[in-house]
């Protein structure tokens, strides 16, 4: 019987089955933020245990509140930054090099495909986009995998999606993944690995893969997963050129991973998208998606294109060409979060940035911030906020706040008109 | 160390209950468990609930319904159970990293299926409702008034062992 991609992963990396059903993983990446391992690392210390498993295996970044807002962020800053130097992980980013964790790591290219990689954060599934099983866990299984490097999950079924046709203008992979999600509902890929394929998806960058692989846990997806194909490895391949002869042999290298003919799924959903129309959700639930025609109209107060799901080069390339020459509206108020320094100085020469100042946005650095309303633009009771980001829950982005999910477009074209607009339209 | 689990129940009824309510984002700058106490489902919006009432301060038990812990995660949604002396949970489902966070934590995420959950959730209409859960036997017992429940649950060897070890930090230890 053929394996999935997935399941050759689990093959490669077992390091033990200490029950049926229950698989222990050696871990190719151990990521770190400064909200969950701090009391990781609180605890380690406290039994005596301060240790790291490989510190060139472990990477940490200050992302969620950065510059640090108070004292209390500050402290979480200062706890990793110090067991970061103590333990000499040298891949540490902080002010002035740190961006969103799961736009940064990739783009340094710690990220391959056949990866095992873990992270104190439910997005982790973004690096999925690789060809890597990449979960999100919660900070005692980061503990034991900063410690011993390893990680123990259940082997999870496949749920295989393909994506067929092709996409119409103004319509993008966060439409994709958002309407994927309203079909499968917030439980519907629980324990399960989503694995994305067709002709879409080949056709997509990395960046529009990262954006679907990284909402598949809003669909309770333990991983979204895309083949590792030619586009994978040129991205990959500043970083891997040493270790192949040329880009042929890196690409024959990753399809060993791939999934075989024959390998088994739970369940096969067949998706044409060319007739898909932008989408936008309308509660406090990522699967409350409706086409945005059915929402046009209702009010935003706020606008927020950044965050580890669209806060990439493309991403702002697709806002900039809806506010190219335009002026937002005065009753709303914009924000981009370039999601890394690397995204942000690319999109300054492309004269990207100038597009969004004079349409009157406000840019920030590169980090979280809004996205769980810990900063840089938290909502009032009563506010609603046009959203590029993934979660939409009740108090997100401010306690009594209203987030509405939708393309890095779409968002632009709300911007613009001060209401949620079909970015087609204009 | 092996904990004892059950006591009074709190009824949350409603599913999909995501690990933002259970703790806010707002303060996942404490780098302490007990911080977490006074904040515990701070912006869970349900009919008759009250996070500063006297029903969640006497709760040792949630019950609730599908998907529980869904979201971010924040290992602080189990601990702000954990400091407000809340050591399990009933459910019809879980998302996957909180139900693993609470066995990594050594508490229990208890599944029950929907029939079971069903007449669990009826008990209430006789009085509080008191749970009592025997790990070893796999058993939940629940009693109310002059009425009681009995069901049996399954959980995995693997999760039971975490649990009965303390969490996943021991059962690591003394393995890898
Ligand atoms: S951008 Fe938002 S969803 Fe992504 S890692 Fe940061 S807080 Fe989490």
């Amino acid at each position: 019987m053929g394996k999935t991609i997935a399941e050759k992963i689990f093959a490669a990396h077992l390091r033990d089955e200490p029950f049926p059903g229950t698989y222990v993983l050696d871990l190719d990446r151990v990521l770190c933020h400064e909200i969950t391992t701090p009391v990781a690392i609180a605890d380690l210390v406290w039994r005596n245990k301060d240790r790291v498993f490989d510190p060139t295996r472990i990477k940490a970044v200050i992302d969620h509140v950065t510059p640090a807002k108070d004292s209390k962020t500050a402290i979480q800053g200062k706890i990793l930054r110090e067991w970061a130097r103590r333990h000499d992980i040298k891949d540490f980013f902080d002010v002035g090099r740190n961006g969103v964790c799961h736009a940064l790591f990739p783009e340094q290219g710690f990220i391959r495909p056949g990866f095992t990689v873990i992270m104190g954060d439910s997005h982790t599934c973004t690096h999925g986009a690789f060809g890597a099983f990449a979960a999100g866990v919660g900070t005692t299984d980061l503990e034991v995998g900063i410690l011993k490097g390893v990680c123990a999950f259940r082997k999870p079924a496949s749920i295989l999606v393909n994506l067929q046709g092709t996409l119409p203008e103004g319509v993008y992979s966060k439409d994709v993944i958002l309407h994927l999600i309203g079909i499968l509902g917030v439980n519907g890929a629980t324990d399960r690995v989503i694995e994305f394929r067709g002709p879409v998806v080949d056709a997509m960058s990395m960046d529009a893969r990262m954006t679907l692989t990284n909402m598949a846990i809003e669909a309770g997806g333990t991983c979204g997963i895309c083949l590792p194909d030619q586009t994978t490895v040129e991205y990959l391949w500043p970083f891997i050129k040493d270790d192949y002869a040329n880009q042929a042999a890196a690409l024959e290298d990753f399809r060993r991973w791939h999934s075989d003919a024959d390998a088994v799924y739970e369940r096969v959903l067949d998706l044409d998208v060319s007739n898909l129309e932008p989408q936008v959700t309308y509660d406090y639930k990522p699967d409350c998606v409706k086409p945005v025609g059915e929402l046009a109209g209702t009010r935003i107060d706020q606008v927020y294109i950044g965050t580890c799901t669209n806060g990439r080069l493309e991403d702002l390339r697709q806002a900039a060409e809806i506010l190219k020459g335009r002026t937002i509206a005065p009753t709303v108020r914009g924000i981009l979060s370039p999601a890394t320094p690397k995204i942000f100085r690319e999109a300054l020469e492309e004269g990207l940035i100038a597009i969004f100042m004079d349409a009157g946005f406000c840019v920030t650095n590169p980090t979280c911030g809004a996205c769980l309303g810990m900063s840089c633009g938290v909502l009032a009771p009563g506010e609603s906020c046009a959203a590029t980001s993934n979660r939409n829950f009740q108090g997100r982005m401010g306690q009594g706040g209203m987030v509405h999910l939708m393309s890095p477009a779409t968002a632009a074209a709300c911007a613009v008109t001060g209401v949620i607009t079909d970015p087609r339209t204009l | 160390m092996e904990r004892t689990f059950g006591g009074t129940a709190l009824f949350l009824d409603r599913s999909d209950i995501n690990t933002d309510e259970i703790i806010p984002a707002r303060y996942l700058t404490e780098v302490t468990k007990d911080a977490l106490k006074p904040y515990l489902l701070e912006d869970l919006l349900l009919d008759g609930f009250d996070p500063q009432g006297p029903a969640l301060q006497q709760a040792s038990v949630i019950v609730t319904r599908r998907n529980f812990g869904c979201g971010s995660s924040r290992e602080h949604a189990p601990w702000a159970l954990e400091v407000n002396g809340i050591h399990t949970v009933i459910a019809e489902s879980y998302a996957r990293i909180f139900r693993q966070n609470m066995f990594n934590c050594g508490m229990l995420a208890i599944e029950l299926p929907a029939a079971d959950l069903e007449r669990l959730f009826a008990l209430q209409t006789a009085g509080e409702v008191q749970v009592s859960v025997d790990l070893a036997a796999q058993r939940v017992v629940a009693c109310a008034g002059d009425q009681k429940f009995e069901c049996g649950f399954e959980i995995s060897p693997f999760d039971k062992a975490l649990v009965q070890a303390g969490g996943w930090v021991e059962f690591a230890d003394q393995r890898y």
